[in-house]
């Protein structure tokens, strides 16, 4: 930049104007003019990079190693390993391919009572639960009458519950003895391992996540394309007035860009709810009756209605940053040469929004896909997004391995968005109000 | 002149402020919000303030068994009390994430009988000690219906007769049971067949026939909102809070005691809590027999001892008798279920998996 | 509104009518909800619709009871005389003020840390030699794209394991984080366009460098890093997620109020609460807008 190049005038400067044309040229202390910038980008490079250094190790902590740390727990869960040493031990030299003869059953016995005791139980019937649903109980009973057991331990616990001779269990129990596993991403696709270790679909009924994935990318993008679709000619119309007038109009865009969130969610809540606002609207001038309301609220539609409202500004402002730039004369000559006025929008006009639809549509896809508090609050069972789930996973269901591996899909989706971006528009051009 | 006085007392006030929490302690209390939670304010924060000079600093959650074991697994604990169900207390008991309470320091009933005998069977367990008894009802706007009122589940299952959305809890625990008593099994019989999977899938299937029609609610003071906002026609709900409305605040709602099913409330607290012997202090004075009759007459629970009982009488209006609002109440126990809390300690987060799932499949 | 050119067809003045009309409506679904809560805010009754009496407006239907309730709400004594300790009552008891407390004092410190380490991370990323520019950029862009709840998840383990859950400093480090993003936007986007003939001037009249950015560079850029301050603390003002996973259960703030409200019971004093908090970003908005407009004419751009 500016110094770089004054450094460079000035070295250039105090250099004797007799010196051989075939010795290298150097700066004022002899160092050969190229060591000398080199040097000196070096430097200023450094200089910028200390401006920013401070920022980027704050953002490193408080932002990003939280963030890869969480998504190892996505493979990493150690709540059987650490608490089932005997176990453990056993499935390092025995490979399940049957249920196990007595020795593993013994392991089993001692490390039942081992948990019973630390009362680690409720963590290890939880981990296997995850995988094998329904044997979080057989865990905890056993557990409780393990002081009763004797040898053969395999008789006395199959005894117990004939579920302890399923192989499957076995098998889960030998893949959780490795903290590592991708057994939860497979649970976040809707899948499992079956008896013989290969990735199967889970039962029908419980096939949750892929849809749920599929669901919040389909309503982000109808939000983003009902927000084209509704900023298009608002931002035109914007970018086409003159100034006093546009400049008036922009506060209605402004106004609710600026507004809480959850202010523009209390009042879609209190227009749309089957008492408010708009259906006693409806109900008043008769157009529908007391008995038929409408359910606005708390369900898909909700989320949506409400979402493209709080989306909309960031659909608007890029179409009409973009907008202003295309000179009007192109489409008045494409009239004066003939053109009718949809073709003179259609094949001139249009064509130079694309840029802005582009940043548009992606930055409103970006923001819906991982939205959150709107849904949960207006979104019934039906409007509920992938974001909602992970909370679910780590605020009610507490399996936090199961919400770190969905976050981890959901920030790679988000990731890839973002890298897409970057490279059509470029985030140096994100532009705020 | 006034200036200076106002001065002056600030000052002083301000000084016995700082004095005394430098002796006093301050101790977090987890309940479930609403009516409940002011209740228990009432009954147990303010007279043990004003005896004691500690402080509680009364916090609330739809359900507080859940954030606590998050903070204990989590290993940053900042609440020393929580008011949970029965299931729960259980449950985390069992996975060592709440601390033993040493029931020999609970105080024995007024006429001497010893704490273990005064509280109803069931009452005390290793790490809680029980405050109340409630039940989940259902509940209705007797001025938005017309014609026979409903009486039994079954009217609340039955969109076709009742029309109207429905409110239910956002949970497997009780709407299971509930769905069963409506499908016609016997309350006695509710919980093995729930037992088997096709129990589980016979519920769910009945909740699937108004499932369009229900607005699921978490924290226990929405079922009364919406009933009086007039999103719900029907709605199952806790029956104090429903209490609470129809006498505390006028509002023209019924309880329907058919299938009602009762469960404990019990103080616990978290392993690992901040302030661990305040906590069980304020336990012990809490759950002593004058202090649970003094929460009844704030809303519609059960004492947990059986000394209390007697002590009931009006509610805070000073004319509304309470005993025939309890869930305990002969009259209201012809049908009613008690929680298995050993099938919900063992099953709670698989049943509640399926929920979810059958939930969110559409 | 520009005048219709003489050649219009009839067709053409119906559907530019139509157009004008299709954005009035969105407008209207712009800011109708936003307008709708403040007269609702003064119902005398606890609904969320217009009452009759409302409607023919009737000074009966009006009331400020539901401003009075956010004083109100949480207090030792809302029935004694309203003389001064009544009101010191509300400043220590009162449970919205004691979530604006908090709100002001999260934003605040979160909108000081972002401002200052934002400010000076721009002026580096926006010099031309420096290193992994876009790479950097887009990291410290991130935590506006990554969605909150992955964030706050994130945070809560880590928060949890060095004792920051439930601390101020803990919620405001990660409010500061989220409003950085917003602080590079505004002021790199106002360096753009910095001649940097000025700066270069000034060093040749001999002013050090940190006259230079006192006197020179500062100024030209105040608006930028203004508007970016006042984004970062609207940021933090509005934030609930992270405050939901990593604050205890006391350190209440005004939208997590908001948001225990909106799920538990609406009552109209949400609405009263939401009417307040509306003043508040017409106020932002003009400030921002008055900022853009000064930004612009140092400038030298024409005035927008």
């Amino acid at each position: 930049m500016s110094e770089t190049a004054a450094q460079v005038a000035d070295t250039l400067a105090v250099k004797p104007i007799d010196q051989a044309v075939d010795q290298p040229i150097t700066a004022a202390d002899g160092t050969p003019l190229k060591v000398a910038l080199a040097r000196a980008t070096r430097k200023a490079k450094w200089r910028a990079f200390v401006l920013v250094l401070p920022l980027l190790l704050f953002v490193l902590i408080t932002f990003a190693i939280p963030i890869v740390e969480m998504l190892t727990r996505s493979f990493y869960n150690d709540a059987f390993s650490a608490n089932m040493p005997n176990l453990v031990a056993y499935f390092e030299d025995n490979e399940i391919e049957s249920v196990p003869d007595e020795a593993g059953f013994a392991a089993l016995a001692a490390d039942l009572k081992q948990a019973r005791e630390n009362k680690t139980i409720g963590v290890v019937a939880t981990r296997v639960n995850y995988e094998v649903p329904g044997s979080r109980s057989q865990f905890t009973s056993a557990a409780r009458k393990t002081k009763k057991l004797e040898p053969p331990f395999k008789e006395a616990i199959i005894a117990l519950d004939e579920d302890w001779n399923d192989v499957r269990l076995w098998n889960v129990m030998q893949r959780a003895s490795n903290p590592i596993s991708a057994s939860f991403y497979l649970a976040a696709t809707d899948r499992r391992y079956d008896e013989n270790g290969d990735k199967v679909w889970v039962d029908k009924k419980r096939r949750i996540y892929i849809k749920l994935f599929v669901n919040t990318l389909l309503l982000s993008l109808g939000i983003a394309l009902i927000c084209l679709v509704l900023a298009f000619p608002v931002a035109h119309l914007l970018a086409t007035l003159p100034l006093r007038y546009s400049n008036l109009l922009m506060i209605f865009v402004l106004l609710p860009f600026w507004t809480s969130l959850l202010v523009r969610t209390t009042a879609w809540i209190a227009l749309l709810q089957s008492q408010g606002v708009f259906n006693d609207m409806l109900v008043g001038t008769g157009i529908i009756g007391d008995e038929s309301r409408m359910q606005l609220m708390y369900n898909m539609q909700g989320t949506v209605i409400a979402m493209t409202h709080i989306l909309l500004p960031f659909m608007i402002l890029p179409l009409y940053s973009v907008m202003k730039t295309i000179p009007p004369t192109y489409v008045r000559a494409a009239r004066s040469l003939g053109a009718t006025s949809w073709t003179a929008f259609w094949k001139v006009y249009f064509p130079q929004t694309v840029p802005g639809i582009g940043a548009g549509v992606l930055l409103v896809f970006i923001l819906a896909v991982g939205y959150y508090i709107t849904p949960a609050l207006v979104g019934g069972s039906t409007g509920q997004l992938i974001s909602n789930l992970i909370a679910f996973h780590m605020l009610k269901s507490l399996n936090w391995s199961m919400a770190a591996a969905l976050g981890a899909i959901l920030l790679f989706i988000i990731l890839v968005l973002y890298w897409l971006y970057d490279k059509l528009i470029g985030i140096d051009n994100m532009k705020l109000g | 002149m006034k200036l200076k006085t106002l001065f002056t007392t600030t000052a002083v006030s301000a000084a016995v402020m700082v004095a005394s929490s430098a002796m006093a302690g301050e101790i977090t209390v987890m309940s479930w919000g609403g009516a409940y939670t002011k209740s228990q304010t009432e009954a147990y924060y303010k007279p043990w303030e004003a005896e004691t000079g500690h402080k509680v600093n009364s916090v609330d959650s739809d359900n507080p068994a859940t954030p606590i074991k998050a903070q204990v697994e989590a290993g940053n604990v900042s609440i020393d009390v929580a008011d949970i169900e029965y299931s729960d207390a259980i449950r985390l008991c069992d996975e060592g994430l709440l601390e033993e309470i040493d029931t020999s320091s609970l105080p024995a009933a007024p006429d001497g009988t010893a704490a273990t005998a005064d509280f109803i069977e069931g009452a005390i367990t290793d790490c809680a000690v029980a405050n109340i008894v409630w039940s989940t009802v259902f509940a209705y706007d007797s001025s938005k219906i017309s014609g026979d009122a409903p009486t039994t589940l079954a009217d609340f299952y039955d969109t076709a007769k009742y029309p109207g959305k429905r409110g239910m809890r956002k949970a497997a625990k009780a709407n299971m049971e509930m769905a069963l008593i409506a499908d016609g099994v016997a309350p006695a019989d509710v919980y093995s067949v729930l037992e088997t999977e096709e129990g589980v899938q016979r519920a769910l299937d009945k909740m699937a026939t108004i499932k369009d029609d229900i607005i699921w609610w978490e924290a226990g003071a929405q079922p009364p909102q919406l009933l009086a906002d007039g999103e719900v026609a029907m709605t199952t709900a806790y029956n104090g809070r429903i209490f609470n409305a129809a006498i505390g605040e006028d509002k023209p709602f019924e309880i329907v005691w058919d299938g009602q099913i009762l469960d404990f409330d019990l103080y616990a607290v978290p392993k690992g809590a901040p302030n661990k012997e305040l906590a069980m202090e304020f336990i012990t004075y809490a759950t002593a027999t004058e202090r649970l009759a003094a929460q009844a007459s704030w809303i519609a629970y059960g004492p947990a001892r059986k000394s209390s009982a007697d002590l009931v009488g009006l509610f805070n209006d000073g004319k509304t008798e309470m005993a025939p609002h309890m869930p305990t109440a002969p009259a209201n126990m012809k049908t009613a279920l008690v929680n298995n809390y050993e099938f919900w300690a063992d099953r709670d987060s698989e049943l509640s998996e399926q929920f979810n799932a059958w939930l969110l499949a559409n | 509104m520009a005048k219709l050119p003489a050649y219009t067809s009839t067709g053409e003045r119906i559907w530019h009518y139509t157009y004008l009309f299709i954005c009035g409506l969105i407008f209207l679904f712009l800011v109708a909800p936003i307008l709708l809560v403040i007269p609702l805010s003064f119902n005398a009754e606890p609904y969320f619709t217009f009452t009759q009496k409302m409607l023919s407006f009737d000074p009966a239907g009006y009331s400020l009871r539901w401003y009075d309730n956010i004083l109100t709400f949480g207090m030792k004594n809302p029935d004694a005389e309203r003389n001064v300790y009544w009101w010191i009552d509300v400043f220590f008891n009162a449970q919205w003020i004691h979530a604006a407390k908090n709100s002001i004092i999260i934003g605040f410190s979160a909108t000081i840390l972002a401002t200052v380490l934002g400010t000076i991370a721009a002026l580096g990323l926006s010099r031309p030699e420096m290193p992994f520019r876009r790479a950097i950029m887009a990291l410290l862009i991130s935590p506006m794209i990554v969605p909150l709840i992955i964030t706050a998840t994130g945070l809560f383990f880590f928060y949890s394991r060095t004792g920051l859950a439930h601390t101020y400093p803990g919620i405001i480090m990660a409010h500061a984080t989220l409003g950085i993003p917003f602080v590079i936007i505004t002021v790199t986007a106002t360096l753009v366009g910095f001649d940097h003939s000025l700066t270069r001037a000034a060093l040749n009249l001999g002013a050090s460098q940190s006259t230079v950015f006192r006197r020179v560079t500062m100024p030209l850029i105040l608006p930028g890093v203004i508007s970016g301050a006042l984004f970062a603390f609207v940021t933090s003002f509005d934030e609930v997620v992270v405050v939901l996973f990593v604050a205890a259960f006391d350190q209440q703030t005004i939208p997590r109020q908001m948001w225990n409200g909106i799920r538990e019971q609406i009552s109209p004093t949400i609405l009263a609460v939401a009417t307040i908090l509306v003043c508040f970003s017409i106020l932002l908005l003009t400030t921002v807008e008055l900022l853009r407009r000064r930004s612009e004419r140092l400038r030298g751009i024409s005035p927008g």
